[in-house]
């Protein structure tokens, strides 16, 4: 099982996203919980951020769109988008999101608009990576992930 | 049973947490780690709907007895009740003041952790794992 080449495929996707900085160690402890009760645990709970964070992310399009800008509305929302990406270990998404908080903490528009294309881009970019992990998982023998995309 | 324990093998007293936070996520992720010590979990999206859980109607009076909680687990930053509104309107209930409430927050806040007072031994023993230099 762990010599299958789809295993190797899944466990060298993961070390790229931990290398490049994509995911942190959080990601590794939702992997830890997947088990035989919740054998599907890491996919769920992706899928849930990625449900909430799509309407985050609409809100705040919306809400940067009103003038004049409602900075406390737009921080609300950051919040919510940057505990989310944290709890499941989405490192890049959760720095861009704190950049995005600074320029909404100074009442900047300009440094608003321009750190919510990137917090938009790294979602997205994270989005696709993760798709793409998800889909070669699903394909692996459910047992052995734990044992296998532990880093040593 | 004045301390919450996961107990494995009382089948007789499963103890209930009622988790409460507005991220669906990290509902999903408390439900899982608490299943793991063998409580029964509930998870509720806001202060709100976990009052009205407890048996506490729009007045804040008990209209009626809600199920047997044995403690609550709290999101701090939530929109509407915060996790510290709901705490007081917890202890400020005759019928719920009894159940322990744990507070939970983002590294956002800074806190390292919300103790309820007085300070009991148990807490304390807590204190010294979030000392610097510890390695637990």
């Amino acid at each position: 099982m762990e010599c299958s080449p789809l295993y190797r495929q899944a466990a060298n996707m993961k070390k790229s996203l931990l290398d490049q900085g994509y995911l942190d160690e959080q990601f590794h402890q939702l992997e830890e919980l997947q088990d035989d009760l919740s054998p599907n645990f890491v996919e769920e709970v992706v899928t849930l951020f990625f449900r909430d964070s799509a309407r985050l992310i609409a809100g705040i399009d919306q809400a940067l769109e009103k003038t004049p800008r409602d900075f406390q509305r737009l921080d609300g929302f950051i919040h919510q988008l940057k505990g989310s990406s944290s709890s499941i270990g989405a490192a890049k998404v959760k720095n861009e999101c704190s950049a995005f908080q600074d320029h909404c903490n100074q009442g900047s528009t300009e440094g608003c608009l321009r750190s919510f294309k990137r917090v938009k881009r790294e979602h997205a970019a994270l989005r696709q990576k993760l798709e793409n992990y998800l889909q070669v998982l699903r394909q692996v023998s459910p047992s052995p992930m734990k044992a296998a995309v532990r880093p040593k | 049973m004045s301390a919450i324990r996961g107990c494995k093998g009382e089948a007789a007293a499963e103890l209930h947490v009622l988790a409460v936070d507005d991220s669906s996520v990290d509902r999903r992720l408390i439900e899982r780690l608490l299943r793991a010590s063998s409580y029964r979990v509930t998870t509720v999206d806001s202060g709100k709907r976990a009052l009205e859980l407890l048996g506490l109607g729009k007045e804040n009076n008990t209209s009626s007895k809600g199920p047997k909680v044995n403690m609550i687990i709290t999101d701090y930053c939530m929109p509407g009740m915060t996790g510290y509104d709901l705490l007081k309107v917890v202890k400020e209930s005759s019928a719920l003041r009894e159940i322990p409430v744990v507070i939970v927050s983002s590294e956002n806040e800074g806190a390292e952790d919300f103790l309820l007072k007085p300070l009991r031994p148990a807490d304390v023993s807590r204190l010294r794992s979030r000392i610097g230099g510890s390695t637990s």
